[in-house]
């Protein structure tokens, strides 16, 4: 497995000869590298237009918090070359503080909100992105819930607005108000 | 004369609707009956589970994966037992009886989600019948659930290891009743639909998605399928030792709401097939689960009589087994399509995270691009053909 990862990584430095790789035992049937994160658009253009690869089918992305460790935060993106038979799990490593990283959006566009839900549970940024919105959680949270230190078990009072208060009087008059627009 | 302002209106189309599967809510803005553009919004049966998982212990875990997707609980417990036990190097050790139930299960759960499917997508674009005649069979799976396990819907009846425990008496003869009785109702339903005018007016040509498109969305199963996407896990990537089984994944090349109907249909067919082979080769007794007491505990009728045994199913079920660190995603055939759980393990009795693939997400996603430029009564029709369990869409 882990020569398929060193051929792989090959052809990618070819490639992409900016980026550092680094192939890395894997138990399944996902050939595992690393990728530097700074030039991910260049390596994921790379890795769905060589013709020996043809990785066009993103079947995941997604992110783990390895906090305390640092680097923190590791993006994972699941590839799928329905043409070769490959499988290949992307990995790159982010800092804990400002992480941030470029979208692939551009080049599978299935990712728009694959990375949302990623920025909405762990607080990565992806640069460039069409659409940064949360995806799961209320637009009003606070917090990124899949983070490790995100505590569990919160008892946090319910949001909710004001009930609009009026009294009788107010209300015969708005009552009586309305009417008289009516007419 | 003076022109006649027009202007285009905003419908919102759920959360609370019955077609929608769940709680999915449609923002359209119309022209007359044509959509212009449309936004889906999700998020409304968000529950947490993954962050849920984390607190659990392995075994634990299970029952909660069941309740995602809903309709295909025995695939996302497999998907999820199989991660775990790549993890633990076990699969390797793993009885065939085990392989051969998995997949008789998988298989049955398949042709109970396309009967759901077949239902429902059939009421909404007109055939009530249909949903009546769907769910009287999809009865008979949900008995052999109850049989192999007390629970109807979510059986819980994969674990780590292997099975919860081994087959019930009159296993093999309630489910060879039912393949017996399948393909007979299936042609029913066929007459009912296949050649239907109503129907063939509503899903030909409606809601199509491209070979090159399907990919760019990862749309995988049935959808993608549908659109020449030639891409079965079973085949490409097998596991469980599905190479070992004659069978074959059909395609279409239209890539409309018909096209899909025409390959799910052909898809419950084609597992039937499996599950015959699968039930021919599965004796009635045998190994149920790999003998590894660290991780199966012993049967019952051992915990009640030996003090060995009632301290392996205490240490199991009160401290959980402990999974070597790293990292594992494990790819099934779902009745959605690829389906898988990333798994990462820091060494510990408890998942360090968790992380569903979820099929029906990127469908839900897909959506806006499948409805816009439509009629608003296809929506109905196109939401229904892409089969999105929302319990999946927001977890």
């Amino acid at each position: 497995m882990l020569d398929a990862a060193a051929s792989l990584v090959t052809s990618l430095q070819s490639a992409v000869p900016e980026a550092t790789f680094e192939a890395i035992p894997s138990v399944d049937l996902q050939t595992t590298i690393y990728a530097s994160g700074d030039h991910i658009v260049a390596v994921a253009r790379a890795l769905r237009d060589l013709p020996e690869l043809k990785f066009s089918l993103l079947a995941e992305l997604t992110a783990a918090d390895y906090w305390p460790r640092e680097p923190r935060f590791e993006v994972v993106y699941v590839l799928v070359s329905i043409e070769h038979k490959l499988r290949l799990r992307l990995k790159v490593r982010l800092g804990g503080s400002d992480a941030h990283l470029a979208t692939v959006c551009g080049i599978w566009p299935a990712a728009n909100w694959l990375e949302r839900e990623v920025y909405d549970l762990f607080g990565i940024k992806f640069d460039g992105h069409p659409d940064p919105r949360r995806l799961l959680m209320p637009e009003d949270w606070e917090g990124s819930p899949l983070r490790k230190d995100s505590p569990v078990q919160i008892r946090r009072p319910p949001h909710v607005a004001a009930p609009l208060q009026v009294t009788p009087d107010e209300f015969r008059q708005n009552l009586e108000r309305d009417r008289r627009a009516r007419e | 004369m003076p022109e006649i302002r027009t202007e285009t209106m905003t419908v919102n189309m759920g959360p609370q609707h019955p077609s929608t599967h769940g709680v999915l809510r449609l923002v359209l803005e119309l022209d007359g009956e044509t959509i212009l553009s449309a936004s889906p919004t999700i998020g409304y049966l968000h529950t947490g589970i993954e962050k849920t998982c984390e607190q659990k212990k392995w075994q634990q875990v299970i029952p909660l994966v069941e309740r995602m997707d809903y309709l295909s609980a025995q695939s996302n417990s497999m998907a999820f037992c199989m991660s775990v036990e790549r993890l633990l190097g076990v699969d390797a050790v793993m009885p065939d009886r085990v392989k051969n139930i998995r997949i008789l299960l998988a298989e049955l759960q398949r042709i109970n989600s396309h009967l759901v499917w077949l239902g429902t997508h059939g009421m909404e674009v007109g055939a009530v019948s249909v949903m009546l005649y769907c769910f009287r069979e999809r009865e008979i799976l949900l008995n052999i659930n109850e049989m192999i396990a007390g629970f109807r819907l979510f059986p819980s009846y994969m674990r780590v290891g292997g099975l919860r425990e081994d087959l019930p008496r009159g296993f093999h003869e309630a489910v060879r009743a039912f393949l017996d009785r399948m393909p007979v109702k299936l042609d029913e339903y066929e007459d009912l639909l296949t050649k239907n005018e109503i129907y063939l007016k509503r899903t030909q040509g409606v809601g199509v998605v491209s070979r090159d498109n399907a990919i760019a969305w990862s749309l995988v199963g049935p959808i993608a399928r549908a659109a020449g996407v030639d891409y079965d896990v079973r085949k490409v990537f097998p596991y469980l030792g599905y190479e070992t089984y004659d069978f074959s994944v059909p395609t279409q090349t239209t890539g409309d709401v018909y096209g899909r109907y025409q390959v799910r249909v052909a898809e419950i067919r084609e597992s039937l097939k499996i599950c015959r082979q699968a039930l021919e080769r599965i004796a009635p007794r045998g190994d149920y689960a790999i003998a590894d007491p660290k991780i199966t505990p012993p049967p019952k009728d051992r915990v009640y009589t030996e003090m060995e045994a009632l301290i392996q199913h205490f240490l199991i079920y009160s401290q959980g087994f402990m999974v070597p660190a790293g990292e594992a995603y494990v790819p099934v055939e779902g009745p959605r399509g690829e389906q898988g759980f990333y798994v990462v393990s820091d060494g510990t009795n408890r998942p360090w995270r968790i992380k569903s693939r979820a099929p029906s997400l990127l469908a839900c996603q897909a959506l806006e691009k499948l409805i816009v430029g439509g009629l608003i009564a296809d929506v109905i029709a196109v939401i229904g053909s892409i089969d999105v369990v929302m319990g999946d869409v927001d977890r």
